[in-house]
Parts: C-alpha cells; sequence; structure tokens
C-alpha cells in the first residue's frame, strides 16, 4: 500500500488553501484515493491555517494523523507542526523568510531550504508567487509527476490565461527542478494508481445530489459550514436551471423554501446550528402543513457562536427537538462526499413521498473537507416522479383526507378546482382550521386527535424509506464502534490500523439518527461483545438517544468537543483501551 | 368544478373557470371589523380582474386579519406569525404565472416581520401585499403595534406608547416599493379599486388598508378616520412624483390622506432573475439526467 500524507501552512490569506487543492487535485488525477483536511480560522487575513493532502492506493475516511512532506509558510506553521512529521520526512521552507535549526527536526526527519522568493522575483515582484516554487518542490517529494501537477496549476486559474498563469507555471517547475537536483524523493512518494478520481468537498456533494435528485430551489444565508452550498448552486444556478435565493436571514430562507415547495418545486434550505435555531418555528409549520421540505444543517462548534471553522456534532438533540409540539421527521446522517450525495437524494424522496421536512445532518468536517468518489459513484441518472399526486374529480377535494399511510394527495396551486389552505394551525381534512370557533367542542377534540395521528402515522413509512443501521466490519469482532456522521471516517482508518495489530473490530453506522431503527439497532448491540460510542460532543447525544429508544447503555465512550476532528489514533487507543490491551 | 383535464400549472386558457367566491368557512372577525372590509375589497378586485381562482393564492401569517384566506376560495397559505412575505415570494418564484396577494396585520407585517417588508420592498417582488392596520393587537386581546400612536394606553402600555410608530407608507418609499397606497375599511369601492390596480401593477404594491378594530382600540376608530381622511386622486398628487410622495407621506393627524402615494415601472426580480425567463420554475424539467459532464469539474 502506497500511502503519502502532505501538510501546508501557513497564515490566512497566504494561499495555503489553493496550495492544498492543487495538491489534493493532483494526487487524485494520479488516481489515489485522497482525503483533503482543510483547517482554517474565523479570520481573512492572519492566524494560522493549514491543509493536509492524504493520499494513498487504499480508500483515505480521514485526514489520518501524521505528514510525510511539510511545507511551512512560515515560522509558526514549522513551531506547530514539525512534531507531527513522520520519520523520513521533510520540511520545506524558504531560509530568506526564516529559519529551521537542525535541533527542531524530530529525529529521523530532514528539512530542504527552498529559494522560493527568489524564484518568484524572477517573474514578479508579488510575493504571493512563492507558493509556486514551494509546491513545486513539495510534489516532487510526494511523486506527483511535473506535468500532473502543472495541469492540475493551470486548472486551478480555471479560464484564466496570462502571465499570471505562466509565471506559476514557470516558478513551480523551478521549485520541482530545484527538490530533483538537491533530494530525493520522499520513501513513501507515491505514483499513478489508476484513473483519475472526482474530488468533491461534502458540500458539493450534498448540492449536486440534491440538484440531481430535482431541486429547483434552494433559499440560503450565508453562515459556515454550509455556504458552500449555495456558493456551487449559484455557480451552475442558470446551467442546471436552480433558483438559488440569498435571503435576509434564516428566517426567511426557510420560509422562502417551504412557499417554493407548496408552489410546486422541490425546494431546500441549509444553515448550521445558529441559523437551524431561527428555523426552528418554521420547520414546525412544513410539519404541520405537511410541505415537502429539505434542510440541511451542517454542524459546527457551539454553543452560541462557538468556533466558527471547527467541527461538532453538537446539534443532534436541536434536531431531534426542533419546533413546538410534535410532527413526523427525518434527519440523515451521511459519513462522507459518496453518502451524502446520496443522502441528498434520498432527502428529496423522502420529504416528498411523506410530505414533510428532511434534515440532512453535515458538520464542517464532512461539509468543507475533500474527499474522492469514483465517477461510478455518482449515478445522476435519479428518477423524479411527477409532483402531481392528485387529479381534479369534481369531488369535494380533502387535501388533508386520512389514508392508511397518512399520505394524503397533494395538488398544487393553478390546478383547477382542487384548492386549498395550507395551514400551520391545526386544521380538518379539507384544511379548515378547527383552532378557534371550534376547539374544544368534543367532535373536533376527536378530529384533532385524528389529525395528529394521521401525521405521526407518516413515521412508520417513515423508517421504511430510510437506511437502517448498517453493521460493517467482521460480524464477531470483540469491539463494536457505535457512531453517526463525519466521525466515521476516523474510525474506518482506525479500524485498518488495528487489524493491522491484529485487533478486529467492527463499525455499527447509524445512517438515519432519526427515526431509529430500533429492532436492527437493538439486534446489533445485543450481538456486539463491546461496544465503543464515537462522538464528536461533550454529553454523547446519539448514546443518549440510543438509551432512550432501546434502553441500551453504551458505556465505552469516545467523546471530543474540542473542534478537531478525531484522529485516528485516537481512536486506536482508545479502542486497545477499552479491549485492554493497552496503548502500545 | 373544471372537466378532468390532465393537470397543468400553467395558466388554462380560454376556459370559463370559476372566479373567486367566498368559501364555505364563515369569518370570526367581531361584528363591525375593518377586516370585512378588506375581504370584501379583495374578493371585488379579483373578480373585476376576472382571475380564475385556482390562479390566486392568497398568503398570511398570524394574527386576526391572517384568517382571511380560508373565506375566500382560492388557494391560500396561512404561515406563521411574520413569515407572509417569505412564504408568498417562495411561492411566487415556483410559479410566477399566479396571483399571489399577501395578507395580515401591522404587528405581523411591521413587527415581527418587518425584515421581511423592507427586503421584498426591495426585490420588487410582483405582488401584492394588503396589510389590515387597526394599530392594535387584537387577537393577543389588546397589546400596543407598531402603529399605535404616541400615548395611547394598551394593556402592555397602561402609563400610554412612549416610542414612536412606524408610518408603513414612508418605509414603503425608502424601501422601494414601486406601488404604495392607503386604504380605509370605510370605503370599500376605493380599497377594491387600489387592490385591483396593486395585482395589475408589475411590481411589490404595497397597500397599508387601516381596519380598525372595533374592540381594542378605542381610538383609531371608523369615525376617527372618517373625521380625518382625504382622497389624494381629489386634490392634484402626482402619484408618479417621488417628492410629491415624500410629502404627502408624511401627513397623520388632522388629515389621513388615503389613494396612491406612489407608483413607479422597474424591472421586477422575476424579470431579473434568468432562471425564470424559460418559464414557470414548476413546469421547467429538474434533475441532472444526462449531464454527466457536470462532474468534469471535480477531476
Amino acid at each position: 500500500m502506497g500511502e503519502i500524507s502532505v501538510r501546508a501552512g501557513g497564515a490566512a490569506g497566504d494561499g495555503i488553501a489553493s496550495v492544498g487543492e492543487t495538491l489534493a487535485h493532483s494526487l487524485s488525477r494520479m488516481g489515489l484515493h485522497v482525503f483533503g483536511h482543510n483547517a482554517y480560522q474565523s479570520v481573512i487575513r492572519g492566524g494560522h491555517v493549514w491543509f493536509q493532502a492524504r493520499a494513498s492506493t487504499a480508500p483515505t475516511h480521514s485526514q489520518g494523523d501524521a505528514c510525510d512532506i511539510l511545507y511551512a509558510l512560515n515560522k509558526e506553521t514549522a513551531d506547530v507542526h514539525l512534531p507531527s512529521l513522520s520519520r523520513g520526512g521533510t520540511v520545506v521552507f524558504d531560509p530568506e523568510k526564516f529559519d529551521i535549526p537542525a535541533s527542531q527536526l524530530p529525529a529521523g526527519t530532514k528539512a530542504l531550504p527552498v529559494k522560493t522568493l527568489e524564484i518568484a522575483r524572477k517573474f514578479t515582484s508579488q510575493s504571493i508567487l512563492q507558493n509556486a516554487g514551494g509546491l513545486g518542490a513539495t510534489a516532487f517529494l510526494a511523486g506527483i509527476p511535473l506535468d500532473v501537477l502543472q495541469a492540475s496549476l493551470a486548472d486551478s486559474f480555471g479560464k484564466k490565461k496570462g502571465d499570471v498563469v505562466d509565471w506559476n507555471l514557470g516558478a513551480s517547475a523551478d521549485g520541482y527542478a530545484f527538490a530533483q537536483a538537491n533530494s530525493a524523493a520522499n520513501d513513501h512518494a507515491v505514483a499513478k494508481a489508476g484513473e483519475p478520481k472526482l474530488l468533491m468537498t461534502g458540500n458539493a456533494a450534498i448540492a449536486l445530489g440534491a440538484a440531481a435528485a430535482g431541486c429547483k430551489f434552494l433559499a440560503q444565508y450565508p453562515m459556515t459550514p454550509a455556504s458552500s452550498i449555495m456558493h456551487w448552486m449559484a455557480a451552475h444556478s442558470r446551467d442546471i436551471g436552480v433558483v438559488v435565493k440569498q435571503a435576509e436571514d434564516e428566517l426567511a430562507a426557510i420560509n422562502m423554501a417551504i412557499g417554493a415547495s407548496y408552489g410546486g418545486v422541490r425546494s431546500m434550505t441549509a444553515t448550521s446550528g445558529g441559523g437551524f435555531a431561527l428555523m426552528v418555528e418554521a420547520l414546525g409549520m412544513a410539519g404541520m402543513a405537511e410541505i415537502p421540505l429539505v434542510v440541511v444543517e451542517s454542524q459546527r462548534s457551539g454553543p452560541s457562536t462557538g468556533l466558527p471553522t471547527k467541527t461538532e456534532q453538537g446539534d443532534l438533540n436541536m434536531m431531534l427537538g426542533a419546533g413546538q409540539g410534535e410532527f413526523p421527521r427525518a434527519i440523515l446522517a451521511p459519513a462522507n462526499a459518496v453518502e451524502a450525495y446520496r443522502a441528498a437524494i434520498r432527502a428529496f424522496q423522502v420529504a416528498e413521498e411523506w410530505q414533510t421536512p428532511v434534515l440532512l445532518a453535515s458538520d464542517l468536517h464532512l461539509s468543507e473537507n475533500y474527499m474522492t468518489v469514483d465517477r461510478s459513484e455518482i449515478d445522476l441518472n435519479v428518477e423524479i416522479p411527477s409532483l402531481f399526486s392528485v387529479q381534479p374529480n369534481g369531488h369535494d377535494y380533502k387535501r388533508y383526507q386520512y389514508t392508511p399511510s397518512g399520505v394524503s394527495p397533494r395538488s398544487l396551486p393553478g390546478q383547477v378546482g382542487l384548492q386549498w389552505i395550507a395551514g400551520s394551525d391545526e386544521h380538518d381534512e379539507k384544511g379548515h382550521l378547527i383552532s378557534d370557533v371550534k376547539s374544544g367542542i368534543p367532535v373536533w377534540v376527536a378530529e384533532r386527535t385524528k389529525m395528529m395521528q394521521k401525521r405521526m402515522g407518516k413515521l412508520a413509512g417513515i423508517g421504511r424509506s430510510t437506511e437502517p443501521p448498517r453493521l460493517e466490519g467482521p460480524a464477531d469482532a470483540p469491539l463494536t464502534f457505535v457512531a453517526w456522521g463525519s466521525t466515521v471516517g476516523a474510525i474506518r482508518d482506525a479500524m485498518v490500523t488495528l487489524a493491522a495489530k491484529n485487533v478486529a473490530t467492527n463499525l455499527l453506522q447509524i445512517r438515519t439518527v432519526f427515526p431509529l431503527h430500533v429492532d436492527v439497532l437493538e439486534a446489533a448491540i445485543d450481538r456486539a461483545k463491546t461496544t465503543l460510542l464515537v462522538e464528536a460532543n461533550y454529553s454523547g447525544q446519539l448514546g443518549r438517544l440510543i438509551r432512550a429508544e432501546t434502553g441500551r447503555h453504551l458505556t465505552n465512550r469516545l467523546l471530543k468537543y474540542d473542534g478537531e476532528p478525531f484522529y485516528p489514533y485516537e481512536v486506536v487507543g482508545k479502542a486497545l483501551e477499552v479491549l485492554g490491551h493497552g496503548r502500545n | 368544478m373544471a372537466g378532468t383535464s390532465a393537470p397543468s400549472v400553467a395558466p388554462t386558457v380560454g376556459t370559463l373557470l370559476p372566479l373567486i367566491g367566498k368559501s364555505d368557512t364563515k369569518p370570526t372577525w367581531c361584528p363591525g371589523c375593518g377586516d370585512f372590509g378588506v375581504v370584501a375589497a379583495v374578493e371585488m378586485a379579483l373578480k373585476r380582474l376576472k382571475i380564475p381562482s385556482h390562479q390566486v393564492v392568497l398568503v398570511s401569517g398570524i394574527g386576526c386579519s391572517s384568517n382571511l384566506p380560508h373565506f375566500l376560495s382560492s388557494y391560500g397559505f396561512h404561515s406563521i406569525h411574520g413569515r407572509s412575505l417569505p412564504v408568498a415570494e417562495g411561492i411566487r418564484w415556483a410559479n410566477h404565472t399566479l396571483t399571489v396577494i399577501a395578507t395580515g396585520g401591522d404587528g405581523d407585517g411591521f413587527g415581527i416581520g418587518a425584515g421581511h417588508f423592507i427586503h421584498t420592498m426591495r426585490r420588487n417582488v410582483d405582488m401584492t401585499y394588503v396589510t389590515m392596520d387597526n394599530q392594535i393587537y387584537g387577537l393577543t386581546t389588546g397589546q400596543a403595534s407598531p402603529t399605535s400612536m404616541m400615548g395611547q394606553k394598551t394593556k402592555s402600555t397602561p402609563a400610554g406608547v412612549i416610542e414612536n410608530p412606524i408610518d408603513p407608507i414612508s418605509l414603503a418609499l425608502a424601501a422601494g416599493a414601486t406601488y404604495i397606497a392607503r386604504a380605509f375599511s370605510g370605503d370599500v369601492k376605493q380599497m377594491a379599486d387600489l387592490v385591483a390596480g396593486g395585482i395589475q401593477h408589475k411590481g411589490f404594491a404595497f397597500i397599508d388598508a387601516m381596519s380598525p378594530c372595533v374592540t381594542y382600540n378605542k381610538i383609531n376608530t371608523f369615525d376617527w378616520f372618517r373625521q380625518r381622511v382625504y382622497k389624494l386622486e381629489n386634490s392634484g398628487h402626482d402619484p408618479t412624483d417621488i417628492v410629491q410622495a415624500w410629502q404627502r407621506s408624511l401627513e397623520w393627524g388632522d388629515k389621513v390622506p388615503t389613494g396612491l402615494f406612489y407608483k413607479a415601472d422597474k424591472p421586477t426580480y422575476e424579470d431579473l432573475e434568468e432562471v425564470l425567463t424559460a418559464g414557470p420554475l414548476a413546469n421547467q424539467p429538474a434533475g441532472l439526467k444526462g449531464r454527466e459532464s457536470l462532474l468534469d469539474e471535480f477531476i
């Protein structure tokens, strides 16, 4: 197995994300599996940001632990990240900017000084070009062929042509040649492994999946880490015929999406926890009025403004309980880009079939990091049924007609003779409100009970339309991880490491957090020899839900709420501890 | 009822289709409530314009007046407090062949929904917004509203209101609405004319309908208005002149102008949203079948 991790760090505004994305794209074009981790802060200039591209001939589910090559654009990067440089690794830096004393280098690592500013000055006085020389040197060490690097670099400028592109290509070639002349490639340097793979963020996968599922309207208010869903959709709006509306606030965003859905198009909104908090009242309206709606909730560290650019799974309780009263909902929890693409499609299908809001739970780690996907895994040919579920028949139309499934025929405005009033008030089968002069009258008290039962009865069907928990790995393993969402990535990588240590584990992935598939879950937990709950929050919110729904108390827990993603080594360490192996 | 033709959300042409009428739900407003005049004016305007009932969507928020959609035979959306405008915008953009009219009260529109009021106007969404402005919270039994006058004693302000009221007309002028009018429930004919004009207007039409609350507002009564209202159309006002409109908007006290303050022709949001130039969104193809080239950007 060939695997390499390349890390680049500097200050915000240094162009670190561009360097990292170019490296990640080069590696995915070589047919390698790639995970690209973009770590940044809530500043536009300054501070410290870094990007890690981890590539392997085997699937990469997380950013990994260490790095084999470190490109340090400033001294802070060297100070922070040198301890993570693996044995045999190399740090690339510019001696004109700062020095790395030999004493700072971890054992078995070396430094490669590259005069990136001097290279840049050959082309321009703009110091940002230094990145190109550093990028070239880094790429050589990683095993990326120069032509692959330069094609990715040129493509990163889009349609732009001219001096800036030429300067970048020239400086990257110089940096590449310098490294080639003065250093060997890293021991882990990779080679072309197959056909190019697709590289996408979770948010791009969500937006693509939504459009493939027939989404025609997205209303959103900017909020990290959900904003890039709007960016992708807006960039493609005219091409794919999706109206994208940046609303004045999240209240407007969700209400616009509800209006558009009522008006006859598949609609979505996306936000993070703070914006979702504002959407809660309208979410209940979608439940009450039985309007299909998809809401993406991409979590970041809370509470309140929290750590805006850091990840967490702290909003599960809010998603479960969002809204006064009770109404049916589903919460889907994909773990990576492919799952996010498919979850977006499923979210639309479930929302439409069951005429109720569906939440797609993401988090910063999934939304903003880059993951490779095989082209064959993305099927754009999604069946999109007509939204007309009812024909005019000349009889009294009942929008909220009682049916065994709880789903009633839905007409759209503009259809002749099928008018109805969508209401946030309690209503009867025809949509007439029973909330004022009828409330408390025995016949209408009974009606209210029936209408609640009709709506809540849809939950059984929603359970059948959503994915049950999935067990992966050897069924008889001594340890079962239990997790949801992006945390699954680090666990999958940890399972590989543990297997190499002859420690078998398996993973019970909760793909639909609500409704929980209780029978499947209970059976899986009861079969497990030992469980380890892994969640990125303080209180183990999934564990609490599982205990409430199944009575099973998952007592072994690895909980993390520092804003950083799980690292595989943390999962490995905890698993060995739980199994009594001690840390080796 | 029209026959069993294949459903379409596009306008049906050349067929006689039912016009709007009363629904089988009777209004629950207090006897004498100004809102009876507003629902009558909306019905009259839609009938006069011969817009079939299935082409109309009435959207409201929460409050006494927001029950209005239930009392007419069109499509409707009785949403949550303060959110009628974003719901109405979403409906317009899903299908801009529909006639979308938002209705609601002063608390709904100028209090909890004030942000949406401003932004919907600056977008010049092609729809009509009729506020039933009674300067009080009625359904919650008589608290001050954003348009309650300075000094008015209410349950929440027993010593009198100590903040300035919002002036919806000048706010609409500032925010960029392109059809701005004030009506009075005591003159249903004028109100119907103004609503019809608003529906016909291409752009955001705002009609602040003074609609007295006979139960909780003992100051701004029908008589209070009758003693003060005068019609702009009879007083040499030029509604295409925004300076005159500003001057008239400041009149509130001994004299209260009604009628059309301002009207301008500007592109609507729907005109400028390129995706909608291909026709109503609800009738456009959906999905990405055969669009594999979209994946190239990820390589």
